[in-house]
């Protein structure tokens, strides 16, 4: 069984707020011990996706969760839209795809930074992305 | 008010970024230190980010774009400062920031553009 070790949600709405969602997000990071890398790749990526929630989605919210079991400790985070969804979701985790004018780094990038990664998305209805971040508990 | 205070020692911008930059704020500055670099026509620009936790993908373009403006406007910027977890988690995310001068810290950016010491009339030397 896994225990729940926090439990927050945060709206996505403004830029202001990606802000907001990288601070919470380091919050939990430090609280499980990540290590100094593992926190700062935690934070890139919740970085990279409120901003996709915000810019593509229409704004949305984001829900993290840190859990224990057996010494693993586990951040997950939520985002969830109902914007436009994605049409082409192999096309959106190609590097450099880009509808925004951005790099197109966003989710391909994040994929790579987290442990595990989900998306799941249905034109017209929204998106759901979910990041995995794992640590071991040093002692 | 300016975006980020920006701090000139003889032909050379300084800027440190001490404060979590949300994109419109990233996007100002960008503007703020293109117009002051074309209007003091100094040589160079040293920004330093070691206050940084994090660069993801937009801050980091915005520090290529301002390499690349300045670039354009004649004077060379150095991005000093990086934190080890930031780079590996920049180049973990694809980030080559290909063409961006870096140093490791304020004085080794300086030497990256040729000025060996600042006096304290602020001539740069």
């Amino acid at each position: 069984m896994s225990r729940l070790l926090a439990a927050d949600t945060m709206p996505i709405r403004s830029e202001g707020d990606i802000v907001g969602v990288r601070q919470l997000v380091r919050e939990h990071g430090a609280a499980a011990e990540l290590s100094l890398v593992e926190q700062t790749k935690l934070v890139t990526a919740a970085s990279e996706l409120a901003r996709n929630t915000l810019l593509h989605g229409g704004g949305g919210e984001v829900e993290v969760r840190s859990t224990e079991e057996d010494k693993l400790r586990t951040i997950v985070l939520r985002f969830a839209d109902s914007g436009p969804g994605i049409e082409d979701l192999e096309l959106a985790l190609t590097d450099g795809y880009t509808t925004a004018g951005g790099l197109g780094l966003g989710l391909g990038g994040t994929r790579r930074l987290a442990s595990e990664f989900e998306i799941d998305s249905k034109p017209g209805e929204g998106t759901v992305v979910t990041v995995c971040f794992h640590t071991r508990v040093r002692r | 008010m300016n975006a980020l205070p920006l701090l000139r020692i003889g032909d050379v911008l300084l800027v440190s970024i001490q404060i979590e930059l949300h994109d419109e704020l990233a996007l100002r500055f960008q503007r703020e230190l293109a117009e002051k670099v074309a209007d003091e026509g100094v040589r160079g620009v040293i920004i330093d980010i070691s206050a940084l936790e994090i660069v993801d993908s937009f801050l980091g373009r915005v520090l290529h774009d301002i390499a690349a403006t300045t670039s354009v406007l004649a004077a060379r910027t150095v991005v000093v400062g990086m934190r080890p977890a930031v780079a590996i988690t920049l180049v973990e995310l694809g980030l080559s920031l290909h063409g961006l001068r870096t140093a490791l810290n304020v004085e080794a950016g300086l030497r990256q553009l040729g000025i060996r010491r600042l006096d304290v009339s602020g001539e740069a030397r």
